[in-house]
């Protein structure tokens, strides 16, 4: 095998005829093959177990998820936020990279920003979810109603909700505009229904000088935008906790830890994703492996640099002032959740060190192990916020250790994750998952650059 | 005199550049370079420096969209929290400025984007119907459209440069 870590082998051959980027990626998008079905089999079977949980809960009330107080928020608002932070590797792909001119981005983008989308559209159901009576979920709406009440602009539960919209809207643009250019090549090349489909999508772009110049400069504005608004939809989301005062949340590094562990499992998800899209469609000639080795060092340099603010974070607690903060920081490590709370921190920041090796990422089958580790680590790492300040709180009464999720949440979350699959899957076979004209324009100005450098 | 779209392909950008260099030099009086486009899978490297500086004001709208989007934001919350269905605030401020900041930052951003894209269409004149006969699915795939609307004459000279540089092919429209 050669090393391309060594830098031997390119990230994409630049010897590709267009016509075969074409043809490769709209193949992706023609009849599934068996792994598709497969994958799509067992997200639906997760997707319905949640459904059913769901039916079950709305029908009986939160008391079967095991609910109770203290304990008002368990695995829902847990996975909440590990669905919003998976959607920030659509930012961190196409947006940061895209400003710093990072290329190799282009082959991987689309489904990273595919990803952010759908995982905005997975979070936003435990909002409704965790109230219970969701039907009711029109009371936290901000209108003029005859029960004479406005939402409490001061709650960060509001500005989540207002920023979570801009973010999810902002999303699916930037998802929409990237792929015009795409649609109008599926729209050349296909028949039937999807014609009409991508008719429509491509809104009649035919690639002209006025349209390429008008779609450059929109890209790029579009992601000056999103990079600040997803730092602010995290850190809100931080604010959630950190603006409140219950111990273990009212910690000033919660805004950067956070969004840090948001670009750290979006990043994991990537990779996750990568080597699934890979071998389901035979991408190996655009996903290829020096693009996973630049994905494996990203993650381990955000891993780090989360891995440094949780360290920040103890430290803040342990050398802080509140007693009632330090008491629950010994219960996490000590107490019944200390499996978990361990467990995090072993997937979260030694884990990633398995990425300092080259040959971890050189082989799909362990940065895929890798990364579904360091993505159970930054799930723990929500639950481990969220539960053990509900059960280890100020007064005697609070202190429930053994409070646990109930199989309706345990179902639930799996049930997010179909749902998620489901989305994705769709997504795959409707929009081409590979940026065809961008993985052109990577060969393009790569053999340019190759001509010119034999010139001079 | 009747007006008419011709359009060569190339299969390189070099190519297309050639033609479009030499249409330029030719100094036809009867053509005038915004006439002239470039059609083609990806934007074309030197696409300045062929057809000179066509401005895409999209920034423009960005910047009104930014700027609506903040102050109706503002807006929209203060008269919310200032108007008769206020709740007590223990005098505590109706309009308290640092989360109404929070918002505004977040509708700043939301007026930004939908205006940025709704400028986005504009300029690029977006949603198009495709009447013209003169695209060619290859355009989308790998080939390079050069499109010049003129008079007879100043086309009829336009595709013996096309011919000179060897477009693949060459079509015609009369538009009017």
């Amino acid at each position: 095998m050669p090393d391309f870590t060594k830098g031997e082998e390119k990230d994409i051959r630049d010897t590709i005829a267009w016509a075969q980027i074409n043809g490769d990626v709209l193949r992706s998008l023609s009849k599934p093959r068996f792994a598709f079905w497969a994958l799509f089999t067992f997200a639906l079977c997760l997707f319905s177990i949640g459904v059913a949980c769901e039916v079950y809960q709305w029908r009986r009330g939160l008391g079967v998820a095991n609910f109770d107080n203290p304990h008002v928020w368990g695995l829902y608002i847990s996975t909440f936020i590990f669905w919003i932070g998976m959607s920030h590797s659509g930012t961190l792909l196409s947006a940061i990279l895209h400003i710093i001119h990072a290329d190799w981005r282009k082959p991987i983008y689309r489904f990273a920003e595919a990803m952010t989308t759908f995982s905005l559209m997975t979070a936003g159901l435990f909002v409704l979810i965790h109230l219970g009576r969701l039907w009711k979920f029109y009371y936290s709406l901000p209108y003029p109603s005859e029960r004479m009440l406005w939402p409490n602009f001061q709650s960060p539960l509001l500005w989540d909700a207002i920023a979570i919209f801009t973010y999810l809207t902002s999303s699916i643009l930037f998802l929409y505009v990237g792929a015009i250019p795409d649609f109008a090549i599926c729209r050349d090349n296909a028949t039937g229904w999807r014609k009409h489909f991508y008719s429509m999508l491509s809104l009649g772009w035919m690639g002209t000088d006025r349209q390429w110049r008008s779609f450059r400069v929109t890209y790029l504005t579009i992601a000056c935008f999103l990079i600040p608004l997803a730092v602010s939809v995290h850190s809100i989301v931080a604010s959630d906790f950190a603006m409140s005062q219950q111990p273990g949340w009212h910690v000033t590094s919660f805004p950067p830890y956070f969004v840090a562990g948001a670009l750290y499992s979006g990043c994991a998800a990537i990779i996750t994703l990568f080597i699934v899209l890979r071998y389901t469609f035979r991408f190996e000639e655009y996903m290829t492996m020096p693009i996973l080795d630049k994905v494996g060092r990203l993650t381990f340099a955000i891993a780090m640099v989360w891995t440094y603010l949780n360290f920040v974070e103890y430290a803040s607690v342990w050398y802080g002032d509140d007693m009632y903060a330090k008491d629950l920081l010994i219960q996490k490590a000590t107490g019944p959740y200390s499996p978990f709370w361990w467990g995090m921190n072993f997937c979260g920041s030694v884990v990633p060190l398995l990425l300092l090796s080259k040959s971890v990422r050189g082989s799909p089958t362990a940065m895929m192990i890798v990364s579904l580790l360091l993505n159970l680590g930054m799930w723990l790492e929500r639950w481990m916020i969220v539960a053990p300040t509900f059960s280890h709180g100020y007064y005697p009464w609070t202190m429930d250790h053994d409070q646990w999720p109930g199989f309706v949440q345990w179902g639930i979350v799996l049930g997010s994750f179909g749902w998620f699959g489901l989305l994705f899957m769709l997504f795959c076979k409707l929009v081409p998952s590979v940026s065809m004209y961008e993985v052109k324009e990577m060969v393009y100005h790569r053999t340019l650059a190759q001509r010119h450098a034999r010139e001079a | 005199m009747s007006t008419i779209r011709i359009l060569g392909l190339f299969d390189d950008f070099d190519a297309a550049a050639h033609s479009i260099r030499e249409v330029r030099d030719g100094h036809f009086p009867a053509l005038k370079m915004d006439d002239v486009t470039i059609k083609s899978p990806i934007e074309h490297p030197d696409v300045e420096e062929l057809l000179g500086d066509r401005p895409a004001p999209i920034r423009k709208y960005t910047f009104a969209g930014s700027i609506l989007g903040g102050v109706l934001g503002f807006l929209f919350l203060a008269s919310s929290q200032g108007n008769f269905f206020a709740q007590h605030k223990g005098g505590k401020p109706i309009i308290p400025l640092p989360p109404d900041l929070v918002l505004t930052y977040e509708l700043l951003i939301l007026g930004g984007v939908y205006i940025t894209v709704l400028g986005f269409l504009i300029c690029a004149g977006l949603p198009a119907r495709m009447r013209s006969d003169l695209y060619n699915i290859k355009i989308s795939e790998d080939q390079i459209g050069v499109m010049v609307k003129s008079d007879a004459h100043t086309v009829a000279e336009i595709k013996k440069i096309f011919e000179r540089h060897h477009a693949l092919s060459i079509a015609e429209e009369v538009i009017e």
